[in-house]
């Protein structure tokens, strides 16, 4: 064997490691991003083509009891948290302290989409929990929430005062999450 | 194995059967096959890798009936998929389309065939240039079979 490695004619090895080169470098490439997926570590992985848009016309009826519904036309004029959540939404509890925390600061308002939740349900949620929203409208159908691509609640989206979109939250918005991100972009769009 | 047969075939069909209620169908044939070529096409954005068609999950129920709600108004297969992808992005789509991003998923495996291919030529162009002479032996029996052959 050894001899005949050294013999001109015979084809070299190394071409043998291309492919499998490549395929190695495939594998790599396609299980870092399903591992990513996964993970949900990067928000990114699933954008929202939305982003710097204005956001979508819709017009919800309000809970009953509880004054106006929500339309597109509350988001002009002033910076707004607009967010979608649901009773039967078990992070949506884990993020609404923060969200009452963000009501209490007054530094932007927070309008709410009660989505594919039967209203009593919404409202007695309201009541155990607190209530940070500012207006609260009904999506029974998904109807606006696929209109904004919202995928699972809880979702959140900054509004600026032009009504586009500026920053989308997927899943619950922390602390951290309002402390570095929407708070300092809030800052930014009121200059 | 009839009955394993049956049973997977109910199995199967069933699954088939969940996803789109009837509650949901539209009325004229036409427009609910349409609707359920578009909503094949559509990624259910919880289940990774379902179409909505497909899915149980509520937010495809809510997104077939949206899809057929367009459909009856009226738009087509291109534009009913475009207002999916205008709002959950390429991502909504099952079949990935070509752009710079998945250039990779597509052309990829074929790159690869074809260094292979390149290989393996090369290593048979090398390796079958001069191909060795029959022997005598060889030539005898090759002989033998043909005229037997011929005989028969």
């Amino acid at each position: 064997m050894a001899e005949a490695s050294s013999d001109p004619d015979r084809p070299r090895r190394w071409p043998f490691a291309i492919p499998v080169v490549v395929i190695l470098v495939l594998l790599a490439l396609f299980g870092k991003r399903l591992l990513d997926v996964e993970r949900g570590a990067d928000p990114s992985l699933i954008p929202t083509v939305l982003l710097d848009t204005p956001a979508p016309a819709f017009d919800l009826p309000p809970l009953p009891g509880r004054g106006e519904g929500l339309s597109n036309a509350d988001l002009k004029g002033r910076i707004t948290l607009i967010n979608f959540w649901g009773s039967w939404c078990i992070a949506c509890l884990s993020e609404h302290p923060v969200l009452m925390e963000i009501a209490k600061t007054g530094e932007v308002a927070i309008q709410g989409v009660a989505w594919r939740d039967p209203p009593e349900k919404s409202l007695a949620w309201l009541a155990k929990h607190g209530d940070p929203y500012d207006k609260i409208g009904q999506d029974p159908n998904s109807k606006t929430a696929v209109d904004f691509g919202v995928v699972a609640a809880p979702e959140s989206f900054l509004i600026d005062a032009n009504g586009v979109i500026r920053y989308k939250q997927p899943g619950v918005l922390t602390l951290d999450d309002w402390r570095n991100k929407v708070r300092p972009l809030i800052a930014q769009l009121k200059k | 194995m009839k009955i394993i047969f049956t049973l997977v075939a109910a199995l199967w069909m069933a699954s088939a059967a969940l996803a789109v209620e009837p509650r949901e169908m539209l009325k004229d044939p036409a427009l609910e096959a349409r609707a359920r070529v578009v909503s094949k096409a559509l990624r259910c954005v919880v289940c990774q890798n379902e179409s909505i068609d497909e899915s149980g999950a509520e937010i495809a129920a809510d997104m077939r009936i949206l899809v057929r709600q367009r459909i009856q108004a009226g738009e087509t297969n291109a534009q009913v998929i475009a207002y999916m992808v205008g709002r959950y992005g390429d991502y909504v789509l099952l079949r990935p389309r070509f752009t710079a991003a998945t250039v990779l998923l597509w052309l990829g495996p074929v790159v690869v065939l074809l260094l292979g291919g390149l290989v393996v030529a090369r290593r048979l162009k090398r390796a079958g240039v001069t191909p060795l002479p029959l022997t005598p032996d060889e030539e005898a029996a090759i002989a033998t079979l043909t005229d037997e052959g011929g005989k028969a």
